[in-house]
């Protein structure tokens, strides 16, 4: 979309756009047109490039080592980073738990951990869901007991993406069993390399290796690892609550990425009478996903205008993610379509043989955009946010 | 990119708003309908004197050269209060496609935005949407010209006193080149004007012209851009309309499930119809940021026609979604002539007809981004 901008705004989108014209190797881009991320090594590779060019935390204040961008600037740098084929950086540590330690930290933790998160020297994982606690978040048993000066950790949590790389994690566990679920709650900070820590993979159906279950026995940690208050914990996702309208934004950015991919497959691929891309059916099914990204970068810029203002979104970022993760899958799906029956070349069975163009990472997509409506608040947790907050109900 | 009114806006939107309580409220909505032509005619003078019919009409012809995001404030309001006067058809659609088109069209609008004369277009033959498929055909006779041809449907124009229709000097159907405007005045002789109500409320009709003497509107052969770029100004006003509609129908719901109570509980306390609503305050969503984007890209003039073709049917695919559940949600009383939601949905199904279906914009989107 052609965004009216003014004269600095133009400056600064040029300078980003020469930063991403020479900065994203060609292996990266199909990777990241397919919606996966880069392996965790090409991803800190990315954001170390970024942090010595100043933009490791384009969403921080500047006191806190951000870039300080108003929401225009960070409209025109994801708009970049998309076109580029650039990824989006790796949210955890930058999105996630570096929020809550410059709102809520102690100056110990603020110095300490948020110039590694920029850097890209520290890789957090988020110790949130556990086999009972998935959806209903509170459920969780994980316990956390003071000893001392220290706090002692046991449990078992699931889905912690990226454990088996991460450098720390942060960590829900329950500090009182008194009162309601949510007030005996607190968020730890955890050293992966502490004793006491297994992680275990999940298996997952695109054949990645994304997440692991992580058990906790006797897991020793200073009570300095506690943020901000004990029994808080909860509270504090609701800072993050105003901010996940900027993950929601800057990840529906992405999206142009996938569909042009699909694009370029359906303009090679050949089918009797002529080319995919120009058979009239195909070209209805491509045309109606993209007509709903260009819906949801409208939508996306009226979040960023809310921002700009300082204005409440109220639950348009719960509904940016609800149609993201939903175009996701339908623009996966349809790139597998416009491989036709290479979709079925996974991997080569023989050495020194490579599958066809776009694949494994065609189907990888596809099979991993099923979890988007499932991670981060699935899709019917977002409704009913959207119920209780928007609509009273 | 421009997301909220400015005062001025604001202003106009909340006259709009007060207008659509007094004129058309859904209590009274039947009795409205009733009254036909005769209540068209007397609002449509109230409307004249506050001032909006020349709103969108350009300065170089007289108006006050309001922009689609004015036009945007306006047309919410029509559609909340789903008022049936035909202001995108004579005041932003007619108006468009008459800018700079010479003395005579300048002395019309002069009339339009007074509200003495009203002026339809009648673009569309038995082929379909396509402002290049006509074969309604026009004869040079010295410096005149004589039309002969079917129009299959004018939108609004079953009250209009003049006519814009395309017709061809050169070329075939299909072919841009050679599509020409002309401006016919209703008396005109052998000119057959069929009149049709619509579900909706609005008055249209079909024309057959035989031979009609009709005056040119800009450069002849040259007018399909002219065309569509009118089009997506008056298609941008419908998408506000949809909104607005959309909007006051999920409010309406909200309302009726939050009251209306079943197996002891008001159904709004479900969770399956809890998720309903959610998504048809999505769809609102969706249909609200794509006509902003689109209202504000159009008013600086760097509008896509692409853009505006998705959001046509995006638009309408949210609109009528949304209606629809609102229907649903209601249950039986939703199905009822009383109730406005219903009236939401015949207004939806008819919006997404207007200057062209979802699919018809669909495949031009295709065409336009290939």
């Amino acid at each position: 979309m052609n965004l009216d901008l003014a004269p600095e705004d133009r400056a600064f989108q040029q300078e980003v756009r020469a930063f991403f014209a020479d900065s994203i190797p060609e292996e990266w881009k199909t990777t990241v047109r397919a919606g996966l991320r880069l392996s965790p090594e090409n991803l800190v590779a990315y954001q170390r490039r970024l942090a010595d060019r100043g933009w490791g935390a384009p969403t921080w204040p500047k006191e806190y080592g951000g870039t300080g961008w108003t929401p225009q600037q960070l409209h025109i740098f994801w708009s970049e980073a998309s076109a580029a084929d650039a990824p989006a950086q790796f949210h955890q540590g930058l999105e996630l738990i570096g929020p809550i330690i410059f709102t809520y930290g102690s100056q110990a933790q603020k110095d300490f951990y948020l110039p590694r998160i920029i850097s890209g020297e520290d890789w957090w994982c988020q110790g949130y869901s556990e086999p009972g606690a998935g959806s209903d978040l509170a459920a969780l048993r994980t316990r956390a007991t003071r000893d001392g000066d220290d706090y002692v950790i046991n449990g078992h949590k699931m889905w912690t993406s990226y454990a088996h790389v991460a450098d720390r994690m942060f960590v829900l566990a329950r500090t009182s069993t008194e009162g309601r679920r949510q007030q005996g709650i607190s968020l730890m900070l955890v050293d992966m390399d502490t004793p006491g820590i297994r992680i275990s993979p999940i298996h997952t159906l695109d054949e990645k290796h994304h997440t692991n279950e992580v058990f906790l026995d006797d897991v020793r940690i200073p009570a300095a690892n506690l943020v901000g208050e004990e029994g808080m914990g909860w509270n504090y996702g609701k800072v993050l609550l105003d901010r996940e309208r900027m993950v929601a934004a800057a990840t529906a950015m992405f999206l142009p990425q996938t569909l042009r991919a699909v694009r370029e497959a359906a303009t090679r691929r050949r089918t009797t009478g002529g080319l995919l891309i120009d058979k009239p059916e195909f070209r209805a099914k491509l045309a109606q996903v993209e007509i709903e990204a260009l819906a949801v970068q409208a939508m996306v810029l009226r979040l960023m205008a809310d921002a700009a203002a300082g204005a409440d979104s109220g639950p348009r970022g719960s509904m940016v993610k609800l149609r993201w993760s939903e175009l996701t899958q339908q623009a996966t799906a349809l790139w597998v379509e416009a491989l036709g029956p290479k979709a079925q070349h996974f991997a080569a069975l023989d050495e020194g043989a490579a599958p066809p163009q776009d694949m494994p990472l065609a189907l990888q997509g596809a099979l991993y955009a099923r979890v988007t409506t499932i991670y981060g608040g699935s899709s019917e947790i977002q409704r009913n946010i959207i119920a209780r907050r928007a609509l009273g109900l | 990119m421009q997301f909220a009114f400015n005062d001025e806006q604001q202003m106009l939107r909340d006259s709009v708003e007060r207008f659509g309580e007094e004129q058309w409220s859904a209590a009274d909505r039947l009795k409205r309908l009733a009254e036909g032509a005769e209540g068209t005619a007397r609002r449509w003078a109230q409307m004249a004197e506050l001032g909006w019919l020349m709103l969108p009409i350009a300065e170089s012809d007289g108006g006050l050269g309001g922009g689609p995001v004015e036009i945007m404030a306006i047309m919410e309001g029509f559609g909340r209060h789903l008022m049936t006067e035909a202001y995108v058809s004579h005041c932003v659609l007619a108006p468009a496609l008459m800018q700079d088109g010479g003395a005579h069209c300048t002395a019309l609008l002069e009339q339009v935005g007074t509200g003495q004369v009203r002026i339809a277009a009648a673009l569309i033959e038995d082929e379909g949407f396509d402002v290049a498929s006509i074969r309604a055909a026009a004869q040079a006779d010295g410096d005149r010209f004589n039309v002969t041809g079917g129009k299959a449907h004018v939108e609004d124009g079953a009250d209009a006193d003049w006519y814009l229709v395309s017709a061809r000097t050169a070329g075939v159907s299909g072919e841009r080149e050679g599509v020409s405007l002309f401006l016919v005045p209703r008396s005109a002789d052998g000119l057959t004007v069929r009149r049709f109500r619509s579900v909706d409320g609005h008055r249209h009709c079909s024309l057959d012209l035989v031979d009609v003497a009709a005056i040119p509107v800009g450069a002849i052969g040259g007018a399909a851009d002219r065309i569509d770029a009118a089009l997506d100004r008056a298609i941008v006003a419908h998408l506000a309309e949809a909104v607005g509609s959309m909007e006051a129908a999920v409010a309406a719901t909200l309302d009726y499930v939050r009251t209306r109570q079943q197996f002891g509980a008001p159904i709004g306390s479900f969770q399956v119809v809890q998720h309903k609503v959610v998504d048809m305050s999505v769809a609102c969503e969706e249909a609200r940021a794509l006509t902003m984007v689109a209202a504000s890209q159009l008013a600086s003039g760097g509008a896509a026609s692409s853009l505006i073709a998705a959001a046509k049917v995006r638009v309408a695919q949210c609109g009528i979604a949304v209606a629809q559940q609102a229907v649903q949600l209601h249950g039986g009383v939703g199905t009822s002539e009383e109730l406005v939601v219903s009236h939401h949905l015949r207004r939806q199904m008819m919006l997404d007809l207007a200057h062209g279906d979802r699919d018809h914009h669909k495949a031009r989107f295709a065409e336009l981004t290939r």
